[in-house]
């Protein structure tokens, strides 16, 4: 034990910068702090991986779910909105044409349920250490990545057994992937820092949900909204996204144009909204949730 | 380096009463809004309807500097404010006015294992549970095997702590606390867990944080705890800093306050006894006859009993006792004034019998005091004259009894012994 503390002691030695911070009332809206959520990367690492860790343990099928989710209402929709009600499916095979919409749609719906609930999920840590609040709504968003590349494998599968092959269009995918992430995060920025404080929103979520799957080009293409009406249709920007995915995904129809612009348009509005509210929050949190 | 670690100004912060543990559902919202609409516009749906004030003053203007390399104690009531001014100084919470300024990278430690997830291995655990205190990786890796050995769970490594028993459940979480080496070093009430053994363990280490140099801020109840580790310490009462100081003037101060008997218990408790002779009060002494408030092991000191003479003839021989015993009423020591061969006669009126203590032998803590005075009585022959049912208390606060220089006291047993050791 001696030794221990002796090289302990002798270790560090404080660096000559010492760090100096300023606590006082929270002032003004505009103070964000992006060099201290750099500093605090690490911990965002940790606590993606947690979240990660954490997911299915204890669970028969495991990552399974990640798979199974989408595949199971991909097959339920081709069965009920493909065959029985004949929507058009503009030359996609029906099961590509849903599981192009589930695939953003499932990793949106799942990263907006964790964002939302995570500051209450954590209230422990949030009245007990210090660290940007935002980790936690972004860790939530972060990691939902990871159920998503697990179901896009079956996607890549899918398109096999279709004999899909991908066209220049597919290059655009991970940028309709960072809008699906961003509108995910200033959804989930709203709504749990009003649910650190109104806990109605926890009942709210699954109607919510549900509802902005309908609001959403899922279970039928955006062509049955017609054309002048399209760009309100985009200030969903999950419609952007899954019009988005279907296309550059299949190559197929055309690209999203203007509604995508209005979506990513939205989407900045949200983010910066909900950063600011999700900061002003921040500081008082800890008495409320 | 600036030569202040931490400097605060006039902190002030304002709970609404109720407001922690509480959540506002939208319900109560709307409620208000359909009950009180223009109170509601007005923005005031939160006044005080029934009179009384609606929030509290959890900190009401505190100042006050540390040093880097000092390690200060924070002591006062629950309720005091001691854990808001932490809460504000890690952040976790901003303050309603006021300023602090803190030099340094800061730890805190308001809780033993804080973020440890049940379903994650120790080894798991450690990594979490340090990066949320504020560790980089780097650093973890450097010191995961003195964590794991500091908390002795070596063969459990892999298993998810929700199997863990409790106590393996603290020993790693305060390993990991306790390797965190921060320039600023808060810590509130967290030595309070784990047995006798682990406590101490943990002492000892906080003592070799404070050696090495840390600034360490320190909330805790356990006064001795307080003195072992910190020069200097502030008393916090309702907000306010009430005493500052060094530590031992702080904590004796302070436990005297808490100490100090509402009324005295002589006056109206049950007495048996002839009642030729009353006691009627109690209080420490100093050997020169000041009032003392707490003891100290170690220490001289004088037990003082006012009493009453209602009816003993001048010849009448008294012998006086009295007996300490712990905060569990198990008997410590019992002294009648007649085995040091002293009686008392020709008693006044009124007077004060005193039995002085050269060098008080018990253990820093809480003890209960009781008298009892015998008439004519030797060999515990003889009438009781009085005997008040009553417990007095006594606090002992850590001293010197062994004239090390050394008041660090760690002793689980109330009586202190010394001698000489050798070996052959």
């Amino acid at each position: 034990m001696a030794t221990l503390i002796q090289t302990k002691a002798g270790g560090e030695n404080l660096s000559a910068a010492v760090p100096m911070v300023v606590i006082q009332p929270p002032r003004g809206w505009f103070d964000l702090d992006f060099a201290e959520m750099w500093a605090y990367r690490e911990l965002l690492y940790f606590f993606v991986w947690r979240d990660i860790k954490v997911r299915y343990k204890q669970t028969v099928v495991g990552a399974g779910w990640a798979v199974l989710q989408p595949f199971a209402t991909m097959v339920v929709f081709s069965l009920f909105f493909g065959k029985l009600a004949k929507l058009p499916p503009e030359g996609i095979p029906y099961p590509i044409f849903f599981y192009c919409a589930l695939l953003p749609w499932t990793y949106f719906a799942g990263a907006l349920s964790g964002a939302t609930s995570t500051v209450v999920e954590n209230q422990r840590l949030i009245t007990k250490v210090y660290f940007p609040r935002i980790l936690l709504p972004l860790a939530s968003v972060i990691s939902g990545l990871v159920d998503f590349a697990i179901a896009f494998v079956l996607l890549i599968a899918m398109a096999f057994y279709y004999g899909m092959v991908p066209t220049a269009a597919a290059l655009l995918l991970p940028a309709f992937l960072l809008l699906a992430i961003l509108t995910a995060l200033a959804a989930g920025l709203w709504l749990s820092a009003l649910n650190a404080i109104y806990r109605d929103v926890r009942y709210v979520m699954p109607f919510l949900v549900q509802f902005w799957m309908f609001a959403s080009p899922v279970a039928y293409p955006s062509t049955l909204v017609p054309e002048r009406w399209r760009w309100i249709y985009g200030l969903n920007p999950m419609a952007g996204v899954i019009e988005g995915f279907r296309w550059a995904i299949t190559g197929q129809g055309q690209a999203p144009g203007g509604l995508i612009f209005v979506s990513a348009g939205v989407v900045i509005v949200m983010l910066i909204g909900g950063l600011l509210y999700f900061r002003r929050m921040e500081g008082t949190v800890a008495d409320v949730v | 380096m600036s030569e202040i670690a931490i400097r605060v100004e006039g902190m002030r912060k304002r709970y609404r009463i109720g407001e922690r543990e509480r959540y506002t559902a939208l319900r109560d919202v709307l409620g208000n809004a359909i009950k009180a609409p223009w109170r509601m516009l007005r923005g005031k749906n939160r006044g005080a309807s029934n009179g009384k004030p609606d929030h509290i003053w959890a900190l009401d203007g505190v100042s006050l500097e540390i040093k880097h390399g000092e390690a200060v104690g924070l002591i006062g009531r629950n309720g005091a404010g001691k854990t808001t001014l932490l809460k504000i100084l890690s952040r976790i919470t901003k303050p309603t006015e006021g300023r602090a300024e803190i030099h340094g990278r800061v730890g805190s430690l308001l809780e033993v294992g804080t973020g440890f997830h049940q379903e994650l291995t120790g080894r798991e655990n450690i990594y979490l549970n340090g990066a949320i205190l504020g560790m980089k990786k780097a650093e973890i890796d450097r010191k995961f095997d003195e964590m794991v050995a500091f908390a002795e769970v070596e063969t459990f490594l892999d298993t998810p702590v929700k199997h863990y028993s409790s106590g393996m459940y603290v020993r790693l979480a305060f390993a990991v606390a306790a390797h965190l080496e921060p320039e600023i070093l808060l810590v509130d009430e967290v030595l309070a867990v784990g047995d006798a053994a682990f406590q101490k363990k943990c002492l000892g280490k906080m003592n070799e944080v404070t050696r090495a140099g840390r600034t360490v801020v320190f909330v805790s109840h356990n006064m001795s705890a307080i003195e072992n580790l910190c020069a200097s310490a502030y008393q916090i009462d309702g907000g306010h800093i009430v005493r500052a100081g060094d530590t031992r003037t702080v904590v004796s101060g302070y436990l005297a306050e808490q100490h100090r008997p509402e009324a005295n218990p002589f006056t109206n408790c049950t007495r048996t006894g002839n009642g030729k002779l009353r006691v009627t009060s109690f209080r420490l002494e100093t050997p020169l006859g000041k009032p003392l408030d707490v003891a100290r092991s170690g220490e001289a000191v004088v037990f003082a009993f006012g009493f009453e003479n209602r009816g003993c003839a001048a010849r009448d021989r008294v012998s006086f006792s009295f007996s300490v015993h712990t905060d569990h009423e198990v008997a410590v020591f019992h002294y009648y004034s007649h085995f040091s061969n002293t009686v008392f006669e020709n008693l006044p009126a009124t007077g004060t019998f005193k039995c002085r203590l050269p060098e008080l032998a018990l253990a820093p803590g809480n003890y209960l005091v009781m008298c009892r005075a015998m008439l004519n009585g030797d060999q515990f022959i003889g009438t009781e004259a009085d005997w008040p049912q009553v417990y007095v208390p006594l606090s002992v606060a850590s001293g010197d009894f062994y004239g090390t220089g050394d008041v660090n006291l760690t002793t689980w047993a109330p009586i202190l012994v010394k001698g000489t050791w050798s070996m052959e």
